[in-house]
């Protein structure tokens, strides 16, 4: 039974498996990764809590991208963007309504969310009308932009110098660090339950129709062109979420924060991880933390700065070509239970 | 009226350029089906070897040469060694292995050259000529139309006078019958790579100069701009990317004329979008058989 369900579903997607209790597997995985991380945050040194914050950051954005990427097959350079958007928000709201309690902070996440979201419609809009190259320069145009609009309007962004971000102390004693690190994971675990649970249902066999070919999936009766904007949509809002968190983290905001690079960088995460799994987005999301700090750590010993920024740019890019050209599945598809169930 | 007339050389002076890099975009996706977006990367990495041949000999000219023969080898390299092994069963594959390539290259070039602006000299002088008290052209934006001009009739005649360039059109056109009718394909597209990878140099070392200078990330905005021009023109259409590409000069400057400079990156983006919404098979394009 489960076999066959999994030959129709071909491909990196979830297989459709009604047997199991899934809504408790998924209930499960999110109670256990919060008591993970809170056991995480009081075990690790305050430095160690700061990077696994923001792997919780990161993970909102490369769930959403790896959501519109791999399932729904558009490849989005502009993440970096969207998630400057949201960073903005939080950084502009803030700076209004700090000093009244955290309830603030979660009324700016929203709003964060809620002003990506319609920025990705926006774009999403474009999108749907656009394939592969195109798309992926209008996005790549997104991505540049953002610089010449904080200075065009410097006024409310501060051109390069940027924002920061006011934020009030977190509640009775805890740590700065490891509040930081319960807010971004309470973002990246509701993230991660919600995508899981979309992208099992209809809607994500609707992306991934579309995703494999549109013409059976509009004789199929599915919206191409809704399916798209909205798989582009949700994928903003997380990439929304994911700026908010990391402006909280870094209690700033500066256009140099959000460069190309960090877009190119996203898209590589979901591709070593494994494009359209969520369980990639992770991995994905703990590489962009790991191995920039692996490379600082290299070069730490000897005394050569250009190599500091520069060292995990072309490890990325290396390991990125590296993966496209031999192991499309990425990290996702290296799962030795998998290997060993397939063989058994 | 003196400003605008300015404004409109100085457009098509930056045309010129983006014109020739537009060019060698589209000279990759009409063979490969690829828009190769690590071409800025690959220009300016040939750029910085053509200035470290120039600052160690003193000569701007063995610099430019070694310039443009670094871009041929590494277009070459490029096909043969990454883009040939590209799976082409979805479109994003080969949009992803080339942005790969300019992780590595941006990377590469900043570990060994740092990354800060280095001064990018120019051949001429860039003092602009006075006709009757209105400044039109320099002696640098005249190297640069001749320069454009020069590549873009060589290229007209290598494709549509010469039996090389008959056997990389029919390798595009249809690669299993140009095979069988003994076209070396792959020969021909390695051949087609390395062109472009070379325009895209000459265009990198003609562009540098006019802007900030030498970086890793010098050509991001020439990219965005360059694509921009060969989408108005159609990315299937030669003679449109060279229009393509002095509309988008000619926007850029009036652009930066008239509202300022920071504006500049948002016009081309607006730009962009109209088009890709109104025309998405760029302003020359002739109505098509619609795919559902």
């Amino acid at each position: 039974m489960s076999i066959v369900r999994e030959r129709v579903t071909a491909g990196p997607a979830v297989a459709v498996t009604r047997d199991r209790p899934w809504r408790l597997r998924y209930l499960l995985w999110t109670v256990g990764g919060a008591v993970a991380v809170v056991a995480l945050t009081y075990a690790l040194p305050p430095f160690r809590t700061y990077q696994l914050a923001t792997i919780g950051a990161y993970l909102c954005v490369t769930a959403g991208l790896t959501v519109l990427t791999g399932l729904n097959g558009q490849l989005s350079l502009g993440h970096g963007a969207l998630m400057a958007t949201g960073a903005y928000t939080v950084a502009l709201l803030q700076d209004k309504l700090a000093g009244r309690g955290q309830w603030t902070l979660l009324v700016s996440v929203l709003a964060a969310i809620a002003l990506t979201t319609v920025v990705g419609a926006v774009v999403g809009l474009a999108a749907a009308r656009l394939r592969g190259p195109y798309l992926a320069g209008l996005t790549l145009a997104v991505a540049v932009v953002v610089p010449a609009i904080t200075s065009t309007f410097d006024e409310t962004f501060n051109s390069d110098q940027g924002l920061s971000v006011v934020l009030d102390p977190p509640p009775g004693t805890i740590s700065v660090e490891r509040w930081q690190a319960w807010l971004c994971w309470a973002g990246a675990l509701v993230t991660m339950l919600a995508l899981a649970v979309l992208v099992r249902g209809r809607f994500g066999r609707e992306m991934r129709a579309v995703r494999d070919d549109e013409t059976a999936a509009r004789l199929a009766g599915v919206g191409v062109a809704r399916t798209q904007v909205l798989t582009f949509v949700v994928s903003a809002a997380c990439a929304g979420l994911g700026g908010a968190l990391v402006a909280v983290l870094a209690q700033s905001v500066s256009p140099g924060a959000f460069p190309l690079t960090l877009s190119l960088f996203l898209v590589m995460a979901i591709v070593i991880g494994g494009l359209g799994s969520l369980a990639g987005a992770f991995w994905g999301a703990v590489l962009l933390v790991a191995l920039p700090a692996l490379a600082h750590s290299v070069t730490e010993g000897i005394d050569a700065q250009r190599l500091e920024g520069n060292l995990p740019l072309a490890l990325f890019g290396v390991t990125l070509v590296v993966v496209m050209l031999a192991a499309p599945g990425g990290i996702a598809s290296l799962n030795p239970l998998k290997l060993l169930r397939r063989k058994a | 009226m003196d400003r605008f007339v300015f404004l409109t050389f100085d457009g098509l002076g930056r045309g010129a350029v983006y014109a020739a890099f537009a060019l060698a975009l589209v000279l990759i996706w009409r063979a490969t089906r690829i828009v190769n977006f690590a071409q800025g990367a690959m220009a300016v990495a040939t750029a910085y070897a053509g200035y470290s041949v120039s600052s160690a000999t003193g000569s701007y000219w063995l610099g430019f040469g070694v310039a443009i023969a670094a871009g041929l080898v590494l277009g070459a390299v490029t096909e043969r060694v990454v883009m040939r092994f590209v799976d082409h069963s979805s479109p994003l594959n080969g949009v992803v292995v080339a942005l790969g390539l300019v992780l590595v290259i941006q990377g590469v070039l900043g570990m060994i050259y740092g990354n800060e602006y280095r001064p990018a000299g120019a051949p001429f002088s860039r003092d602009a000529f006075e006709v009757g008290g209105v400044a039109l052209l320099s002696r640098f934006d005249l190297f640069v139309f001749a320069a454009v001009a020069v590549v873009v009739v060589l290229l007209a005649l290598l494709f549509t006078r010469t039996a090389i360039g008959l056997r990389m059109r029919a390798s595009a056109f249809a690669p299993d019958v140009s095979r069988l009718l003994g076209v070396n394909v792959g020969g021909m597209l390695t051949l087609g790579w390395a062109l472009a990878a070379a325009v895209g140099s000459l265009a990198g070392m003609l562009v540098l100069p006019t802007e900030l200078g030498l970086h890793p990330n010098a050509m991001d905005i020439v990219f965005v701009s360059s694509f921009t021009a060969a989408v108005v023109g159609g990315l299937d259409s030669a003679v449109g990317s060279v229009a393509g590409g002095l509309i988008v000069g000619l926007l850029l400057s009036y652009v930066s004329g008239y509202l300022g400079a920071t504006v500049a990156p948002i016009a081309v983006l607006v730009l962009l979008v109209v088009v890709l919404l109104g025309r998405p098979g760029g302003l020359f394009s002739r109505s098509a058989a619609r795919t559902v």
